[in-house]
């Protein structure tokens, strides 16, 4: 158990010196600050010019809802990223996995260290987008003192399932050739049509919503934005299920994908032993 | 022989060597691509589910906009048609085929920006930082000694780009029409595949141009090139009209002028004007007529290929004088 602790704690330290060493630290903070702040942009002009050429009198229910599921997508981008990203950034760019691999510590803990400073960064962009919202944009958002235990275990939970996800695709991308930005389009582009993150499921066709409801994330999303702001009146179709229910969906789904997360990862590895496949480098 | 023709002679060979390093570079690109399947999956078919999200919020907003025209009440019993109620049937009729009308505009111009995405994103990650990541894993002093030009080796890694490039993109107009219905109306064909191939050379240019000085500023490169995907996504107008940022007062024109100078902005209002009509919109969102966007391309075409030829050679001779054009991880 020390092992894996001082293997996390190094790793996270490797990782947050690898984000933040390349420049000052005001500018790092402004780096982590507008990529996220352009991406709520984006959403925000899609809306104006939906307004101003066909609903005049504006759906601030809407834009509230798309505002925060698109706030909140910034911890599935980021953290998804950070995970799956480690073993091809080691194993491409710095082509140091053979020696931290053949170290003896756990390469999956390792991983997990590594995306720590990314969860570290986009709390504060999420925060920063919210507050940002809130005051300028007219986001609707209201979190009760009494619902705040709440949204911290639903936070944490989320948290553990986009973990569990990264390190299933970690594993995935040992059998890969460098497909980093595939995946980091693609994987959180999964999650940004099936759920619920900027439209209700009811936009789905029926297949759609299915897939949705059998994404954890649907249901962070869901419960998340029901604490933060609960007088939004977009019909999610997911008003059957209680907050109680919702949490102990969360619950038993991050338990599920981190055993998924330990089988996809061993069989990865294992398969990219065999294919001699751990430290190749795939530059075309 | 004369001193005529060992010129002529050399510039042959000089040409038909560059010639060769285009061929070369753009090779492992279109044929390294090709020989590794799991790259179609990633690289072409999963990043069409995020324009297909932005598809879905157009859709969203349509459908609610619809759900107020359509519903009945007592004091507006042929639904709302703006901030007022419906005057009859017909009225109804018409904000609904406009609201139809509009989302299948916006749609459209979602999926054109999502075309542009994938080159804009090809330029950044593989011809910006290009230079720099050969440096990384020690091709660069290679190429530094081969006999070519390095506009060449540019050049290749362009055109092999937009090859690679073009199965997304394709991937994404053909998503656009068949699983979104999206209608374009091109009646100037031509046109159509002037703006394009210009907006394309301009931005390859910029790409050249940045692979330049990426070398300059090392390791800050990489975030260089992801610092330049969502602002620019915002700035340019990949998922809406460009002139929706002229609707808002005090920074949106600026941003919106800031913007125009990623030739993917002008591109795609050209683009947009060409597939879905002037008329699109109201014709309110515009920039400029198509012509003068033209225009403005390949101004920007040349100017970049010039001063991509300008920083690589300047470039060059720093990096050699300052001994850092193969120092890794700087």
């Amino acid at each position: 158990m020390n092992t894996y602790w001082r293997t996390f704690k190094v790793a996270a330290w490797l990782g947050w010196e690898m984000d933040s060493n390349w420049t000052e630290p005001w500018l790092f903070v402004l780096y982590s600050v507008i990529k996220p702040v352009a991406g709520a942009f984006i959403l925000v002009l899609m809306y104006v010019v939906f307004v101003a050429i066909g609903r005049p009198q504006g759906d601030p229910d809407a834009f509230s809802y798309m505002y925060i599921g698109n706030s909140f997508f910034i911890f599935v981008a980021s953290v998804l990223f950070g995970t799956f990203q480690v073993i091809q950034s080691d194993r491409e760019w710095y082509q140091t996995i053979r020696y931290v691999y053949i170290s003896p510590i756990s390469y999956y803990v390792y991983i997990l260290g590594r995306a720590a400073s990314k969860i570290a960064v986009s709390v504060f962009a999420v925060a920063i987008t919210l507050v940002f919202g809130v005051f300028f944009l007219g986001v609707r958002m209201h979190l009760a003192l009494s619902d705040v235990p709440l949204f911290l275990v639903t936070t944490i939970l989320g948290l553990a399932v986009l973990l569990a996800i990264g390190i299933c695709l970690g594993g995935i991308s040992f059998l890969t050739a460098k497909h980093t930005h595939g995946l980091a389009e693609g994987i959180p582009g999964l999650f940004y049509v099936f759920c619920g993150v900027l439209f209700p499921l009811s936009v789905l066709p029926d297949w759609g919503q299915a897939i949705g409801r059998a994404i954890p994330l649907t249901y962070w999303f869901d419960i998340t934005r029901r604490l933060l702001a609960p007088t939004i009146s977009v019909n999610t179709t997911l008003g059957g299920y209680d907050e109680p229910t919702i949490l102990l969906f969360l619950v038993i789904s991050s338990i599920a994908f981190f055993g998924l997360s330990v089988v996809i990862y061993k069989l990865g590895e294992y398969f990219a032993r065999k294919a001699g496949k751990i430290d190749m480098t795939t530059s075309y | 022989m004369s001193a005529a023709s060992v010129r002529r002679t050399d510039l042959r060979y000089r040409v038909g060597l560059n010639l060769r390093a285009v061929v070369g570079r753009s090779y492992p690109r279109i044929v390294g691509a090709n020989r590794e399947p799991s790259w179609i999956f990633f690289e072409a078919l999963l990043p069409l589910l995020g324009i297909a999200a932005y598809v879905f919020i157009y859709q969203f907003f349509g459908g609610q906009a619809l759900a107020v025209i359509n519903q009945a009440t007592l004091t507006a019993p042929f639904g709302m048609c703006g901030s007022n109620p419906c005057a009859d049937a017909a009225q109804q009729a018409l904000y609904r085929a406009a609201v139809y009308s509009n989302t299948n505009a916006l749609v459209a111009s979602v999926v054109l920006g999502g075309t542009m995405v994938a080159f804009w994103l090809n330029v950044l990650w593989s011809m910006a930082s290009q230079l720099y990541w050969e440096k990384e894993i020690g091709n660069l002093q290679l190429y530094m000694m081969a006999p070519m030009n390095r506009m060449a080796l540019l050049g290749g890694m362009a055109v092999g780009g937009m090859v690679m490039t073009s199965m997304r993109a394709v991937s994404t107009l053909i998503a656009g029409v068949f699983v979104f219905g999206v209608v374009f109306q091109v009646a100037n064909p031509l046109m159509l595949l002037a703006v394009f191939f210009a907006t394309l050379i301009a931005l390859y240019g910029l790409g050249m141009m940045f692979a330049s000085l990426y070398l300059l500023w090392g390791r800050e490169a990489w975030n260089l090139s992801a610092l330049m995907e969502e602002p620019i996504f915002f700035s340019s107008g990949f998922y809406f009209p460009l002139g929706g940022l002229f609707r808002i007062p005090g920074w949106g024109p600026a941003v919106a002028i800031a913007g125009s100078f990623i030739p993917a902005s002008i591109g795609l209002d050209a683009l947009r004007q060409l597939t879905l009509g002037s008329t699109a919109f109201g014709g309110t969102l515009w920039i400029f007529d198509v012509t003068t966007e033209l225009e403005i391309l390949v101004g920007m075409a040349v100017l970049f290929l010039i001063l991509a030829r300008y920083a690589l050679a300047y470039l060059e001779t720093l990096a050699k004088r300052e001994g850092k054009l193969t120092s890794r991880h700087q």
